[in-house]
């Protein structure tokens, strides 16, 4: 048990005056009863700021000044500095830092906290400031000697202290735990160390609630009873913590932690928390946080009700975004015309301006001025901060939506005034070009998106769509009088589509370049197999910040002719070391490969039937149950937001971009799901199956047997290491037992593109772009949705699993469901197999083009392999030997059977 | 004999006035510092006040004597330049125990006689303890503001030497002052910790800073609040300031120390500021004029004088104190 109360030295008692905690920069700070919460500013702690980070790396310490500085301007009464990164010499950097923060006097004005883990950084920096500082931190972690030693140092160097509720048995994470850590650090502080009372302040660590384990739902509970029971028995001390801690759980929806953060403070600042690190942009007034809310918040903070968690979770779906939309500021429409103009390009605000184009036509001569003027100017702004990554690819198609509306209205007014002077009003683009997405191919999101950049730099977008047989292209080319022609293609096949384009464009006299975009290309392919059929320039380009500047290189006079040239040669440079790197590679005999299988031991494996044989159809599935499901992290990285959900959501660089798309997404999504927009179907079944000839597989279904042919790797790769076939994972039937074997294919793109063309229609290709975009990603969802229901239901094998979606997302669950076109099975052709084996077209309606791309694009086809062993693996190249044993298998010309293996055969 | 803390609740007591002023009067020349054991030294040594303990040490006696006859409480060590630090100019690093270890033993010396010659007015030698010439936190190029020509390691250690010969030379107290850089003066109460916890004493402790001009902050940049809090982490005898202004420009300053600390506090401040030769011009009836502002406001504990003030002064000073109680101190014991 705890005894009551600390005594304080009696002599010492006899100063009240001095009882406050007392801080100083080059200004005092002092902390007494009547003191409103004490902020302390983070973001110049490595640990906590990636920004802060790369500066400190870079030695970019103006910047790294600068961040210093916006904390002081924004209110922040202490700062926090910290320079714990395994890559930088910490002490180094800390005494550096903190010599040009005290040569600022705007930021050491205020008090600097050291923070650290490494007792020499503190000591070092202790040494470099003259105010009186704070150590953060201090504990018993290390044993009773070490913390009086620190203590009794840091009491000289005249710092007050931050003493964490850690002792030699860990990390206080309970009630009892912290007011018996803090009362004996305490203890030893004042009794033995002789520290100042009023120099002591407890982080009493903040932990996350609404985690859904039970463990957690005290964490708030607890460390704000602890926080009371601190502050009414261990006389003068402070009580601080980091408090974005607790809503962590809600990473990404910030008006859920914003309110999370103002219910706890609220709470924890009542019971006596006097200070503590808070970024004062994540805090909503508690007063303003809405009824609902803050019931549903204080239920988990203060641990109300059982169900508290699951309540905030499904009441935190519907805020997401809503917050900020309440906030916004309309000052910026007293500005002059122009400035308002560029402001809802550069915001993507399409709000107004209709009405400020229409003004802006009224003031000039001619309508068209309005375009070359007063929206080129906007544009320019656009174009200018988007080169230099200052604006990110999904806020430049909402300006291009802007764009798109302010032109669209300009238009009849430009007709009428081309009648009347039809000499004039001419388009003077920038240039014309022709996008396409080849034959056979229907995925067309990053099409799009380079179409949209490119108009927005006042380029004129000839947009043909998907499935663009060649001679259209030609076709079109030729009768627009483009100035280049973008090819964009996903499947592997669509490769040779943009092969047999180049020949033919060069075959017709082609001058105009040609660029080359999609998933499935590269500059590898775009040099050695595309650039040598066309005289003239080819470019792979596959980012749409960089779409900009190549075409802008292209079509420039003054750069065009030195660009070709230099992209040309490149290429070609590029050819021959791809032909010297490709001799170093050893391949195996195909019949070497398979001696070298990857080996099952047939006699031990378990072999699990399926619950349920045979075909079954999942119609009009409910769209909301893939939500849990959905791997955002491919969203983000097709519209060019690079890094990792959830922690893209507070990067410092694309955070707040990705933030607002992931809300835009989500509110989408809810309509998706409201509104019916999307029909999700599904087929699949499980079969009979074995391994025959090695490479093949016979399934059985009912009186049919179709034979699905894999590929087998031939990479000579180190002893002991198999070369694999996805046969490999299925019993052979000369081994004895029956095996199992599943296929499907499911689809949530059925009504995309009429939802898609709507907004297209309506000048808006941000949200055209974005269902899209979902519903590819609810396609992956449902493959992965099906599949758990597969393992645990269907056959079962694995009916006990209990992953985690993170869990899925790594694909740490039994068993494997490769798709063809994809590393371990690039063969395309197996998709007529799956096709005809399950009756996909007939059951739910999804297609195979000429180049064996599903339609609708939104849709996911492959197999399921359920032995313990089967893992995913990357097929690598092929030599011509398995082409040739491959063509004979299936009963196709070896000419045929390299068309479409092409990509992986090995180049000799 | 009674203990100055104790003193310090029924008086106000006051401290000597100007060496350096007084010095001038001898116009000693470069032969005169040098006396016969420097008559071959490798640099100038005119200038080297510190010095005159070694080779005129009854100049120095008689300074400290005057001032005692003044009515001074305290007179302060002839040691302001004594660290190895601010002797490096004169190459003179090797002499500094032996120049604060005389110092102080001269005073020493002197106040004995005083204090045997009047038991109940008890004398005092305050060590001093200067700021040396170098800055811990501030850089003296303004083309690298993250440069140090000195870290605080070097200062902890060069403070703990002199420190050390204050002390077996006899030192009551130790005076750490006219502070224009806090962190300086942070290194040198960290050394007076250490030494106190070596020889397991307490020593009575001074703190005196500098508010170089009217934007009332110290050198380094510290309000006089932000300077009291970065200096309080020790127990001290008193807090104040010196130098840099005239009694009057003080006024502002001294209130804030007044109304925020516990501690007592002090102050010296200089003859008025010096006029267009650089003296110091102030009478001692003008100053004592200014400083009963202190006494009727209740400000000070300890009151004398720096730059510029004579014997004259701490007389009129001495009798002014005497009709005044002192600020009251909560402090006991």
């Amino acid at each position: 048990m705890i005894e009551g109360n600390s005594k304080i030295p009696s002599t010492d008692n006899e100063r009240p005056a001095t009882r406050y905690l007392k801080l100083s920069g080059l200004e005092p700070l002092i902390v007494t009863p009547e003191s409103n919460f004490v902020n302390v500013g983070e973001r110049t702690n490595v640990a906590g700021s990636k920004k802060f980070l790369r500066l400190i790396k870079e030695e970019k310490f103006e910047e790294a000044l600068d961040v210093a500085r916006d904390q002081v301007e924004n209110g922040a009464q202490i700062i926090d500095i910290n320079m714990d990164d395994g890559l930088i010499d910490g002490k180094e950097a800390m005494v550096k830092f903190l010599n040009l923060v005290i040569a600022e006097p705007d930021i050491s004005r205020v008090p600097i906290m050291i923070d650290s883990s490494k007792w020499e950084i503190i000591e070092a920096g202790l040494q470099v400031v003259q105010g009186k500082c704070v150590v953060n931190s201090i504990s018993l972690k290390e044993g009773e000697a070490e913390f009086i030693h620190h203590a009794k140092l840091i009491k000289r160097y005249g710092a007050a202290v931050i003493v964490m509720a850690f002792d030699e048995t860990g990390q206080a994470d309970n009630y009892e735990r912290r007011i018996e850590i803090s009362k004996r650090s305490y203890d030893v502080l004042v009794n033995k160390v002789g520290f100042a009372p009023e120099d002591i302040i407890f982080d009493l660590n903040i932990f996350p609630v609404a985690t859904g384990m039970d463990e957690h739902k005290l964490n708030a509970l607890d460390f704000i009873r602890a926080t009371k029971w601190v502050r009414e028995n261990l006389p003068y001390c402070s009580v601080s913590g980091g408090v974005s801690n607790v809503s962590f759980s809600f990473r990404g929806n910030n008006p859920v932690r914003e309110a999370m953060h103002s219910v706890f403070l609220y709470h924890a600042i009542k019971a006596g928390m006097n200070m503590g690190i808070v970024n004062p942009t994540m805090l909503e007034i508690y007063d303003d946080i809405p009824k609902d809310l803050l019931e549903m918040v204080e239920d988990v903070i203060l641990n109300r009700r059982d169900d508290a968690t699951e309540r905030l979770l499904d009441f935190a779906e519907s805020v997401i975004g809503k917050a900020k939309e309440s906030k916004i500021d309309l000052s910026w429409r007293e500005e002059p015309l122009q400035d308002r103009i560029t402001r809802a390009l550069v915001k993507g605000i399409d709000q107004y301006i209709v009405e400020d184009v229409e003004a802006a036509r009224l003031s000039v001569d001619k309508p068209i001025e309005v375009i070359e003027g007063h929206l080129m100017t906007g544009m320019n702004v656009v174009g200018d901060l988007f080169g230099s990554g200052k604006m990110f690819l999904p806020q430049v198609v909402k300006s291009a939506r802007v764009m798109k509306k302010a032109v669209a209205h300009l238009l009849p007014y430009i007709e009428e005034e081309k009648l009347k002077n039809p000499q004039e009003g001419d388009d003077q683009g920038n240039g014309k070009i022709l996008m396409a997405t080849v034959k056979g191919d229907v995925h067309d999101i990053g099409k799009n998106i380079v179409s949209v950049v490119l108009a927005c730099n006042n380029y004129e977008i000839v947009d043909l769509g998907v499935m663009v047989p060649p001679e259209k292209i030609i076709a079109e080319a030729i009768a627009h009088n483009v100035d280049a022609i973008g090819l964009s293609g996903l499947i592997t096949p669509s490769l040779d589509e943009m092969v047999h384009l180049a020949k033919e464009m060069e075959r017709q006299n082609f001058k105009v370049p040609l660029l080359i975009g999609g998933a499935t290309t590269s500059k590898a392919h775009t040099a050695v197999k595309i650039d040598p059929q066309y005289k003239n320039a080819v470019v792979h380009v596959n980012d749409a910040s960089r779409a900009v500047t190549v075409v802008g290189d292209l079509l420039q006079k003054e750069t065009s002719t030195a660009y070709k040239a230099s992209v040309k040669t490149d290429y070609e440079e590029f050819r021959k070391q791809f032909a010297k790197r490709g001799k170093h590679k050893e391949y195996r005999t195909l019949s070497e490969a398979r001696k070298n299988k990857f080996k099952i031991d047939w006699d031990i494996a378990t072999i699990v039937k399926p619950n349920q044989q045979g075909i079954q159809v999942l119609e009009d599935f409910e769209l909301r149950k893939l939500e849990d499901f959905i791997d955002w992290t491919p969203f983000f990285r097709s519209w060019e937001l690079h890094g990792k959900y959830p922690d893209i959501l507070t990067d410092d660089i694309v955070g707040e971009q990705a933030t607002e798309l992931f809300g835009d997404a989500r509110k989408m999504l809810q309509q998706i799901f409201d509104e019916k927009w999307l029909k999700a179907k599904a087929v699949f079944g499980l079969f009979q199956a074995n391994t025959i000839n090695d490479d093949d597989i016979e399934v059985v279904s009912g009186e049919n047997t179709i034979i699905f042919r894999t590929l087998r790797q031939q990479l000579k790769k180190r002893d002991g290491v198999p070369n694999t076939a996805l046969s490999d994972f299925i019993a052979p039937k000369e081994s004895g037992p029956v095996d199992y074997m599943g296929f499907f294919c499911v689809s949530t793109g059925f009504g995309t593109d009429e939802v898609s063309e709507k907004y297209r229609k309506d000048l808006d290709d941000y949200n055209s772009i974005m269902v899209k975009a979902l519903a590819d990603r609810l396609a992956e969802a449902f493959a992965e949705y099906l599949h758990k229901q597969v393992r645990t239901e269907h056959w079962g094998y694995a009916s006990n699993e209990d992953l985690t979606k993170e869990d899925l997302i790594k694909e740490a669950y039994k068993g494997i469901r490769p798709a063809p076109g994809y590393p371990a099975c690039p063969d395309h052709l197996e998709k007529l197999t799956i096709w005809k084996l399950l009756g996909v077209k007939e059951k739910i309606g999804v297609e195979l083009t000429d180049s064996l791309a599903m339609w609708p694009a939104a849709s996911v086809s492959g197999y399921y392999f359920g032995n313990p062993e089967a893992r995913y693996f990357g097929l690598g190249k092929i030599k011509e030997d398995q082409v040739k044993d491959f063509a004979d298998r299936k009963g196709i010309s070896f000419e045929e059977a390299a068309k479409w293996l092409a990509p992986n055969i090995a180049d000799d | 004999m009674k203990n100055i803390k104790e003193i310090l609740q029924e008086r106000i007591l006051v401290l000597d006035g100007a060496m350096g002023t007084m010095l001038q009067r001898y116009k000693f020349t470069e032969a005169d510092f040098r006396g016969e054991r420097f008559k071959d030294w490798k640099s100038p040594l005119q200038g080297n006040n510190d010095l005159l303990s070694l080779t005129q040490p009854e100049a120095i006696a008689d300074v400290h004597r005057k001032y005692f006859e003044a009515g001074a409480d305290i007179v302060e060590t002839n040691t302001f330049s004594s660290t190895t630090i601010a002797m490096a100019d004169y190459h003179m690093e090797e002499l500094v125990y032996e120049l604060n270890f005389e110092s102080a033993r001269i005073a020493k010396m002197v106040a004995d006689e005083f204090t045997a010659k009047e038991p109940d007015k008890p004398r005092f030698v305050a060590g001093s303890i200067g700021p040396t010439n170098k800055t811990a936190s501030m850089s003296p190029d303004v083309n690298d503001p993250g440069f140090r020509a000195i870290s605080f390691d070097e200062l902890r250690i060069a403070y703990k030497q002199q420190i050390e010969a204050l002390l077996d030379g006899g030192a009551d107290i130790l005076l750490v002052e006219t502070v224009f850089d806090t962190l300086n003066a942070k290194a040198a109460l960290f050394a007076i910790e250490e030494v106190k916890e070596e020889r397991n004493i307490d020593v009575p402790i001074m703190v005196s800073g500098t508010i170089t001009d009217a934007s009332g902050r110290t050198l380094s940049g510290q309000t006089a609040e932000a300077f009291l809090i970065s200096i309080s982490h020790i127990p001290i005898l008193s807090v104040g300031f010196n130098c840099a202004l005239g009694a009057n420009q003080l006024v502002p300053h001294l209130e804030v120390l007044s109304n925020k600390t516990d501690y007592a506090v002090s102050a010296h401040p200089n003859a008025g500021l010096p006029n267009a030769f650089g003296e110091y011009d102030e009478t001692p009836e003008q100053m004592a004029g200014q400083i009963k502002e202190y006494m009727e406001k209740g400000l000070v504990n300890i009151v004398g004088g720096c730059c510029g003030t004579t014997p004259e002064h701490i007389t009129a000073i001495a009798e002014l104190v005497k009709d005044y109680d002192p600020r009251s101190l909560v402090v006991a014991g």
